[in-house]
């Protein structure tokens, strides 16, 4: 007992201990030893926390019997898990082998003749191949490549139709009725100034596919404020004036109306359009107006498309053009 | 073994014969020696038992990943069992009354479902989200922890690009992840998505379409994430930790410099069972601390975001803390869509979203190479540098961090703004210059204190102390103290540092048995 006290006081206390190499099971070796300067203090610990972490398993169970909620599974997994855990932790920390252990490293490389002779097999016998049997290797790489493009057919052509114009267009068509989500059609009574309903074209306003694409934002504003720009004379009876709801900066539904300014607002990066003066953006990332749905009232006073947009609603792509691209292309 | 049978010369009679037959180590010795004869285990077991890890804490946080990890794979399983990926409108009759007689997809109601009606589900799905969140986090602070020692230098090249992998697919899994409920919030993330991926020159269209199985919202898109969340990048993240831990065994661990350490060896204890206890109850910590985040910590409370619908938003819409950095970017870009020859190329989503993501990644990849351009330093490393004695790494990595923590504040200039009350122009134009001169000055001041520190070693300098003796007539007097080692330098003069850490052990009384020395002559890298 006394010698081997001695060995772990030169061991570990004075200074940093000297690695050694990891022997087969040398139990007198003294960086086999515990590392605790107390170990049954530290045992005790564990042990401690070893009967917490039961305790909080068991009380996990139980509360598990009882339905006793999230609250009390968290808790009681924390304790159990948590303890079991530390008094692990512990035990490994203060009662293992500590060593310092020393591991050689080993060079990983093989060496230069190894590597030539991998890299002359490779160039040789790859030889074989390329250089004598030319044609049928050849043979081979185009069978092979003609593989590789078809099964990209089935692969990534089979996984969604090609866009053709479907980025183009939408549901609206000359004469669609503006109607609600709830599938009511707005007349030209119904909104105070200040108002602002989402429409849809009557038929389609709970397709998911139709509500993502054709939604509108319908908003009264005062018609004398209205700065009507060229060519949309017509487009907006009655101070009612649509847009698209989707943003022309990620698509994202233009759904905050900032009544004070006239301004929609677009919650996701704050791109603002500006009502009053044909969606033009004032504020954030979106390049380009929304796109305005021109109405009309119809013989008994309900709102329609005089129109379908005359652009594609939502955010820039490649194919599109610069058709209805700003003030540049509507003055 | 055949001998010690041959011993006991045919069938031990007890079983204490039996035991005994065995040899001292029982029947741990018969399955050992059964698997060696098949399989030649024993070598290479023994190896592996004694493969010694480092004790530095460093070391620790990658294991933080890993395990999170672990709870993922756990908790997503539970989770798979009661979620249905299907874009299907439902109307819900459900445990939770505020949402009854909703429309909603079935993917919704059933997460609805699961948090509500399946007793533990709200535990198991938060936990769930918690350790994604963990996961990410502890992956990029593992990586700083790699980046600013060092560790990814030849011969790690390798293992450091396996990383890098695995952070993206990390990010990408949580993405995809969060979008599985389909509520307000993660509904209109999918839309965010679909609109980036749009935005690509050329295939854009193209892209977002055969993910999305047409145009938006396609229908069909949370049955496909739904697969490539719980199964495709999942085999390939199991695949490539197991590369990842396989080249982490086969090159040994680096390790900071120290007595007896050298580029040739490793010191610290060994797998087992050492190590084996103290990761271990890690692994447990781990998930007790995911345990009590998930039961306490409220995560993505869907049922109050309500079901996704295409004309619906709610205020405030951020996506989780990994995403932040590209919604930061895309909020603070200017407007400039560029429109020429009949196309449109969106400049406003595509240089934010694709190409900045995409020049982080990409020089995250090959810094290796970007540095070794630079110091011309071609050989093998195994000890690890001292961040401040790698000056301008050190300011690379801290200009990188501080530009990405500046656009992830970006991405909440509307909730900044109303907190502040600034209107939020200010703060947009305030991000918009941080994003430039935050990056820069954290560059050049990581980079002036690098500097200092190396110019002074010990960098508090003890003071020569007076020694304040009263003589026998009752008079005080001080004198100096006798010079000590280190004291002929003042604090304040710098005083030049070798590269590398002296490795040359100290004999102080220590029998010096087996103890390798240092490397003579450790080749000084040019900085």
């Amino acid at each position: 007992m006394s010698d081997s006290e001695e060995d772990h006081a030169s061991g570990d206390r004075l200074g940093t201990p000297t690695a050694v190499t990891l022997r087969a099971s040398q139990a007198d070796d003294p960086h086999m030893r515990d590392a605790a300067r107390y170990p049954r203090r530290v045992e005790l610990i564990v042990a401690l926390f070893f009967i917490a972490g039961i305790a909080g398993v068991c009380a996990f169970g139980a509360a598990y019997v009882e339905n006793a909620g999230t609250q009390v599974y968290g808790a009681t997994l924390f304790i159990g898990l948590f303890c079991l855990g530390f008094g692990l932790t512990a035990w490994g920390k203060y009662l293992m082998p500590q060593g310092p252990f020393v591991e050689e490293r080993h060079s990983l490389a093989s060496g230069e003749q190894a590597r030539e002779a991998l890299a002359a097999a490779l160039v040789e016998r790859t030889g074989i191949v390329v250089k004598r049997r030319k044609v049928l290797g050849g043979l081979l790489v185009t069978g092979m490549g003609i593989f590789g493009i078809v099964a990209a057919f089935p692969l990534i052509r089979s996984l969604g139709p090609r866009p053709r114009s479907s980025l183009f267009v939408t549901n609206w068509k000359k004469g669609s009725l503006l109607v609600s989500q709830t599938g009511r059609p707005v007349h030209r009574t119904d909104m105070q100034v200040g108002g602002i309903l989402t429409v849809f074209p009557k038929g389609k306003q709970s397709t998911p596919t139709a509500q993502a694409v054709d939604q509108t934002v319908l908003i009264r504003v005062q018609s004398t404020e209205l700065v009507t720009m060229k060519g949309r004379g017509d487009w907006a009876p009655d101070g009612y004036v649509a847009y698209s709801k989707v943003c022309t900066h990620l698509g994202c539904p233009v759904g905050l109306y900032e009544q004070e300014f006239e301004l929609l607002v677009c919650p996701c990066h704050q791109s603002m359009f500006n009502v009053r003066d044909g969606a033009f953006p004032v504020f954030g990332p979106a390049p380009r107006p929304l796109p305005q749905l021109p109405i009309y009232f119809d013989s008994t006073g309900f709102l329609r498309a005089r129109a379908p947009y005359n652009q594609p609603v939502g955010p820039g792509f490649w194919e599109r053009t610069t058709e209805g691209n700003g003030k540049a292309s509507a003055t | 073994m055949s001998e010690r049978m041959v011993e006991t010369d045919g069938k031990p009679r007890t079983r204490r014969d039996a035991r005994r037959a065995l040899g001292p180590y029982g029947r741990v010795q018969r399955a050992v020696n059964e698997l060696d004869e098949r399989i030649g285990i024993a070598k290479g077991g023994r190896t592996f038992l004694d493969k010694i890890f480092p004790d530095h804490w460093s070391f620790m946080l990658g294991e933080v990943a890993l395990y999170s990890f672990v709870v993922l794979l756990a908790t997503g399983v539970f989770l798979t069992l009661y979620y249905v990926p299907s874009s299907t409108t439902v109307v819900y009759h459900g445990a939770y009354r505020p949402l009854d007689g909703m429309r909603m997809s079935e993917a919704y109601a059933s997460t609805v479902n699961l948090s509500f009606a399946v007793r533990a589900g709200l535990l198991m799905r938060q936990m769930h989200h918690w350790a994604a969140d963990v996961f990410v986090g502890s992956i990029v602070v593992h990586m700083a922890r790699i980046f600013f020692t060092g560790a990814f230098r030849k011969p790690r090249e390798l293992n450091w690009t396996i990383g890098i992998t695995l952070l993206i697919l990390a990010i990408f899994n949580g993405f995809i992840g969060y979008s599985l409920p389909d509520d307000l919030i993660s509904g209109t993330g999918i839309r965010i998505a679909y609109s980036i991926l749009l935005s690509i020159p050329f295939v854009g269209s193209y892209l977002a379409f055969f993910l999305f199985g047409g145009p938006y919202p396609g229908g069909i898109i949370l049955e496909r994430f739904y697969i490539i969340h719980v199964l495709i990048l999942p085999l390939i993240i199991i695949g490539l930790i197991g590369a990842h831990l396989g080249l982490l065994v086969r090159q040994k661990h680096t390790q900071f410099p120290g007595r007896g350490r050298t580029e040739h060896n490793v010191v610290g204890s060994p797998m087992f069972p050492t190590f084996m206890a103290k990761t271990t109850g890690f692994m447990l910590m781990v998930t007790g601390v995911l345990g009590v985040l998930g039961g306490y910590a409220q995560i993505n409370p869907i049922w109050q975001f309500g079901p996704y619908q295409p004309p619906k938003i709610s205020y405030a819409v951020q996506p989780d803390w990994y995403m932040g950095w590209l919604d930061g970017a895309l909020r603070i870009m200017p407007s400039w869509e560029f429109t020429a020859w009949g196309h449109t190329v969106p400049w406003e989503v595509f240089l934010p979203a694709v190409v900045f993501p995409g020049l982080v990644f990409n020089i995250c990849l090959a810094w290796p190479m970007i540095e070794r351009r630079f110091t011309k330093d071609f050989e093998l490393h195994n000890l690890l540098d001292r961040p401040r004695d790698r000056p301008k790494r050190t300011a690379a990595g801290a200009a990188m961090i501080a530009l990405l923590f500046t656009v992830f504040g970006a991405s909440s200039t509307d909730v900044l703004a109303n907190y502040f009350h600034l209107s939020l122009n200010q703060v947009l134009w305030f991000f918009r210059i941080a994003v430039i001169l935050v990056p820069i000055i954290t560059g050049l001041v990581t980079w002036k204190i690098c500097v200092e520190m190396q110019g002074t070693p010990g960098a508090v300098k003890r003071k020569r102390a007076m020694v304040v003796s009263r003589t026998a007539s009752g008079e005080y007097v001080a004198v100096p103290a006798e010079e000590r080692p280190g004291d002929e330098h003042h604090e304040l003069e710098p005083e030049p540092v070798p590269v590398r850490i002296d490795l040359e052990p100290q004999p102080v009384g220590v029998a010096v048995a087996t103890a390798p020395t240092a490397e003579p002559g450790v080749r000084r890298v040019r900085r």
